[in-house]
């Protein structure tokens, strides 16, 4: 039974990686038609920010600035190359995103080199609470609260400010939000960055989680698309049910059959797309 | 006049590959070499047989491929030491695979297909990877090496004279081009055109597209697992990379640079990549990231590839 639990929770922790990368892949996806095959590299610099600004910052204050930062970074790459493509067909985007993400792999594993890095966390964070369910460490916990205060953010974002009320409008119908006098790429750009903060923050939570190598993303990327076709496209808490979801089913096919924890994920997506092809909470005729 | 324009073109491209072997040492290159760009182009035509001509974005060949080497890999390994065998079960595998997957993904269109491909393409990748008792896991198929060719009356070594695998491989490839266009030239090609151009209207015609669909990614498929068999022949080994999606990415960038709407655009991108590939690794560590700034320049300056250019410039 505690080892059913175990699971359960490793499960719902690494569910929780795979909603924060494909929240972020989705909000790009339905705004701006672009696969952002980089989100995992994005991952990654927002881990090795985190890495580097620790001594300086503190654990606190590389959570706070990292994520910002990769965001910025985000936002001028969206700017500079991404926005030519727009309009274009999505082949195009794709293959840019996926050059992108081999500069951004390569680029890590020369700034900070090829071994993978220790965790580096609050000691007051790495021990466990309880005795009896020794996998409630208070990092695990942590990670899972913040995790669902930045899902909170994020709701509140969409549905209480112009930004969010924008980008929503925009996901329906782009076209008329942009005669009804906004200004699209200003806005595609900003929804850019806030997918790219996502994963910045996903990124900086694996640092005391997955510990970071270079292609740290790469493991992550696969699973988040599988979340959003899951969840189905055009709808966020989709995508977030969707990851949790597929998280918690590949930690307990883990207890009985090891070996099948990543097939179940493609079992449940066949079955998805063979059942309900626009996913689980997807819209009618979207693609 | 342009008739004429596509013949000579078919010519030059002939000539150029079967004399490949005596001029490549010439210019400073090498015969694996050649061997290695006819197997990609094969790869990439057979991408750009459903890219180009049916208009349907797949990121997951590299599974079809990869199943076609590991089917050829395995077969002459364990069960019969010949090539034949070895690439007709590898061919099998790769295109039943495809068939299979086929029906679950011709509904989606665009992105959400690519998608698609993706994903389930990475589940071969992980089966590759974990089935470490058949597969050997990460270090893949090796002690194994491909048999010299019976025909009966004599036999073709293809082991151990790079110009005879070359030549072998350019028949495979010559078989598989030549089919490609005589489907492409027949109604049926004709109807996957019409879909690509404007699939609604194509509906409307009476044309089961969705079936159609299918039919052109099994067909892709197929001859991107000859292309994976061929590649298991040329290195004597298989491992999980060849299964990867990023592999996948490589023929797609193939297609584009050398021009997607041309027969053989594909053919020319392959050379060109595979070419400075081997530059580039031979000169720096970093090559990653050339491979990557490559594919962001291509995109940014050069999308509609070479033979696109080229049109356009006879064109005005």
């Amino acid at each position: 039974m505690t080892l059913l639990l175990f699971n359960v929770f490793n499960g719902l922790i690494i569910g929780a990686f795979y909603a924060l990368m494909a929240l972020g892949l989705s909000l790009i996806l339905n705004l701006s038609g672009v696969i952002n095959f980089a989100h995992g590299g994005f991952l990654a610099i927002g881990g090795y920010l985190a890495y580097t600004l620790i001594p300086y910052l503190g654990f606190w204050g590389a959570l706070v600035a990292s994520p910002f930062l990769v965001a910025c970074i985000g936002i001028a790459v969206e700017r500079v190359l991404i926005r030519p493509l727009y309009g274009r067909d999505p082949l195009y985007s794709l293959l840019l995103t996926f050059g992108l993400a081999f500069m951004i792999e390569d680029g890590t594993r020369f700034i900070w080199g090829a071994q993978s890095l220790p965790y580096l966390i609050p000691n007051w964070l790495a021990a466990p609470l309880s005795s009896e369910y020794f996998f409630l460490t208070g990092y695990r916990v942590f990670m899972i609260v913040l995790v669902a205060i930045a899902v909170l953010g994020l709701f509140l974002i969409l549905n209480y400010t112009r930004l969010g009320l924008r980008i929503r409008a925009g996901t329906l119908d782009l076209e008329t939000v942009s005669v009804l006098g906004v200004n699209v790429r200003v806005l595609r750009n900003l929804n850019f960055g806030l997918g790219i903060y996502l994963a910045g923050l996903a990124g900086v939570l694996a640092v005391g989680m997955l510990g970071l190598e270079p292609n740290v993303g790469d493991n992550l990327i696969m699973p988040s698309f599988i979340a959003i076709i899951v969840g189905g496209l055009g709808s966020l808490p989709g995508t977030l049910i969707g990851g949790l979801l597929i998280g918690v089913a590949s930690g307990v096919t883990s207890v009985y059959f090891p070996s099948a924890s990543e097939a179940v994920m493609y079992v449940m997506m066949a079955a998805v797309l063979i059942v309900r092809p626009r996913g689980l909470f997807g819209e009618e005729g979207r693609f | 006049m342009p008739k004429f324009d596509k013949r000579a073109g078919n010519v030059l491209v002939w000539v150029l590959l079967l004399s490949a072997p005596y001029w490549m040492p010439a210019v400073g290159s090498y015969v694996e070499l050649g061997s290695h760009v006819v197997v990609f182009a094969l790869a990439a035509m057979a991408l750009n047989f459903l890219l180009g001509y049916t208009g349907v974005l797949s990121f997951g060949h590299a599974a079809y491929f990869g199943l076609g080497a590991y089917g050829t890999a395995l077969t002459i390994k364990y069960l019969v030491p010949s090539t034949p065998v070895g690439m007709l079960v590898g061919i099998l595998l790769g295109t039943a695979a495809a068939a299979v997957i086929g029906p679950l993904i011709v509904r989606l269109r665009g992105v959400y297909f690519a998608m698609c491909t993706i994903a389930f393409g990475q589940v071969f990748y992980y089966i590759g990877f974990q089935w470490f008792s058949l597969t050997g896991g990460d270090d893949g198929v090796s002690a194994w090496h491909r048999m010299p060719l019976d025909l009966g009356f004599t036999s073709i070594d293809i082991l151990n004279n790079p110009k005879a695998f070359y030549y072998f491989v350019l028949f495979v490839f010559a078989i598989c081009v030549g089919l490609m266009a005589f489907l492409l030239r027949s109604p049926f090609g004709r109807t996957l055109i019409a879909i690509r151009e404007n699939e609604r209207r194509a509906r409307f015609l009476g044309i089961p597209v969705d079936r159609h669909i299918w039919m052109s990614w099994v067909i892709s498929c197929f001859f991107v697992s000859v292309a994976g068999t061929l590649f298991a022949l040329m290195n004597n080994f298989v491992d999980p990379r060849a299964l990867r999606w990023d592999q996948s990415g490589t023929f797609v960038i193939m297609a584009v640079l050398g021009g997607m709407r041309s027969f053989w655009g594909p053919l020319i991108g392959s050379a060109i990549y595979l070419v400075l590939q081997d530059y580039i690794s031979s000169h720096t560590e970093n090559w990653m990231s050339f491979i990557g700034l490559f594919f962001v320049l291509i995109v940014l300056f050069f999308p509609r590839g070479v033979l696109g250019l080229v049109r356009r410039k006879v064109v005005t």
